[in-house]
């Protein structure tokens, strides 16, 4: 009996070793982000919002450390949701301000580690951040921020050329909508009969706003008055 | 027949009444596209207010372009120029009565539904130069003043992007479509104007029926909504921005496509046999009136 627990605790105690420490593993992620000082980057917005029917419109992403982002209509009219400034992960980061770090094991599907930060700051505008882990590459895969005003939005990151800075080729930003409604004496609609309207699909009030980009330019200098 | 045609269409332009439409029609475009060269940003924002909660910036001053402005102009148009419509069809047999000289055109060799057909063909010759005349003013001189960019349709409850090569056949097919629902406006007027010996009457009643159709169009009630709008042409008339509700995978817009084709042929056809049916009783009850003057 004695032998069995032995092992059991061993394993434990194994286990812990090689899993990193929640603050080491977030330093490691900053020290790559903090790699970036400032990049462009073009790309394609495919914005899909339950009362929106738009075509992929061309953007350019502007972002200089420690928190300014911008993202810029280059061709064609494109929608950027509320909270999106922080589909950049160190501004995301940035955004929490100080923070609690608190480990919630791995999600079983993924094998991804979950970290969920809980800034100290009373006054900050996010309530919960919770990010996902790759532990082997060290990037963060999936991220969370609840806030106090604009609901919770998602992030999901598709990594490829520039890994190493810890930049990803597509980000997914899901966000919460609030409905939109024009009044029909203004709009004079056409009735063509069809008993369904796209609007009563607005229970389903998340919206999806996906960038994939194209090219990126890093640490080659950004203006400040892009950000004005 | 095609001289008669010719004398028809010289008497419609020959009345100076006939040009205060096209007046009428250039001076509220070009009060529209004033408005909207100078206070268009905050009018697109408040057409777009409801998305202000959910979006950071919206680019009010790109969809602020050519397409947009003419879509503005067509929806507050298309709802009044029937009136203007009216005024010359309703003119066309009822004018003749009433200056006494329709006796001497019907006892010229000429069979009375050839008259009837000639002059409503003038008629919808006329029609069809106003709308001509919209589109040139609407689209192409608002392309000068206001440029090319992406149109966004709002609607009631959702609003539709579409990039700026996948616009002008949609105005095209709009264009023709609006004929369609002029030239029923035309039919009606015209039906009217045979029943009259006045031109004042059936200038009157057709807008009026112009007026009660498209309250009715556009009241909310339930009631109305599924017993008497289905059959309203006025409620088909608004067919023409059926051409602009498109269709999307992923809430993405499928360029060249129309949300509900089948709709829009449905109204063109219910239009289409609106104006038989009015051409017809107008052919009915000409071939049988007693013209005494």
């Amino acid at each position: 009996m004695k032998k069995v627990i032995t092992i059991i605790f061993s394993c434990f105690l194994f286990g812990q070793l090689l899993a990193q420490a929640p603050q080491e593993l977030l330093n490691k992620i900053k020290a790559k982000l903090e790699k970036v000082n400032d990049y462009t980057a073009k790309g394609k917005l495919k914005t899909n919002v339950v009362f929106i029917k738009a075509p992929i419109a061309s953007v350019k992403v502007y972002y200089k450390k420690p928190d300014k982002m911008k993202i810029v209509n280059e061709n064609g009219i494109s929608f950027i949701p509320k909270g999106s400034v922080n589909i950049n992960l160190a501004k995301f980061l940035s955004a929490s301000g100080n923070y609690e770090i608190v480990d919630a094991g791995k999600e079983s599907a993924t094998g991804l580690r979950i970290l969920k930060l809980l800034p100290t700051d009373e006054n900050s505008d996010i309530v919960l951040s919770t990010l996902y882990i790759d532990e082997q590459t060290e990037l963060v895969k999936k991220a969370k921020n609840t806030t106090r005003d604009n609901g919770t939005y998602e992030l999901e990151l598709i990594y490829g050329k520039y890994t190493s800075y810890g930049l990803p080729d597509r980000v997914i930003f899901s966000f919460n909508t609030k409905e939109y409604k024009l009044p029909k004496g203004v709009t004079f609609d056409y009735d063509s009969g069809s008993k369904k309207t796209p609007g009563e699909d607005a229970k389903n009030k998340k919206g999806k706003v996906e960038i994939t980009y194209s090219e990126y330019q890093i640490n080659k200098g950004v203006d400040d008055s892009i950000f004005k | 027949m095609l001289q008669l045609l010719k004398i028809e269409i010289f008497k419609i332009f020959k009345k100076p009444r006939t040009y205060i439409a096209f007046a009428v029609i250039a001076l509220i475009i070009l009060l529209i596209q004033i408005a909207l060269k100078f206070g268009g940003k905050e009018y697109v924002g408040l057409m777009m207010s409801g998305m202000g909660d959910s979006f950071e910036e919206i680019p009010t001053e790109i969809i602020l372009n050519s397409y947009l402005v003419c879509f503005v102009i067509l929806n507050l148009l298309l709802i009044h120029v029937p009136i203007l419509v009216a005024l010359v069809a309703g003119d066309a047999i009822a004018g003749e009565a009433n200056m006494g000289t329709l006796r001497l055109i019907v006892s010229k060799p000429v069979s009375r539904i050839q008259l009837l057909l000639v002059k409503f063909i003038a008629s919808v010759f006329y029609t069809m130069i106003l709308l001509i005349w919209m589109a040139i003013l609407a689209l192409f001189l608002s392309i000068l003043l206001f440029g090319v960019n992406w149109l966004g349709v709002p609607r009631e409850l959702q609003f539709n992007v579409m990039e700026s090569d996948d616009v002008l056949w949609r105005y095209a097919l709009a264009f023709c479509f609006a004929a369609i629902g002029l030239i029923c406006v035309a039919a009606l007027a015209f039906m009217l104007s045979v029943f009259s010996d006045n031109s004042i009457g059936p200038i009157v009643i057709t807008v009026c029926v112009i007026i009660v159709f498209t309250i009715l169009t556009q009241m909310q009630i339930p009631f109305y909504d599924e017993t008497i709008k289905p059959y309203l042409f006025t409620t088909h008339m608004l067919g023409w921005k059926g051409f602009f509700y498109v269709k999307a995978i992923d809430g993405v817009t499928e360029k060249g496509s129309i949300e509900d084709l089948s709709a829009i042929l449905k109204s063109a056809v219910i239009l289409i046999g609106y104006t038989i049916f009015f051409l017809g009783v107008a052919t009915w009850y000409f071939k049988r009136k007693n013209i005494l003057s």
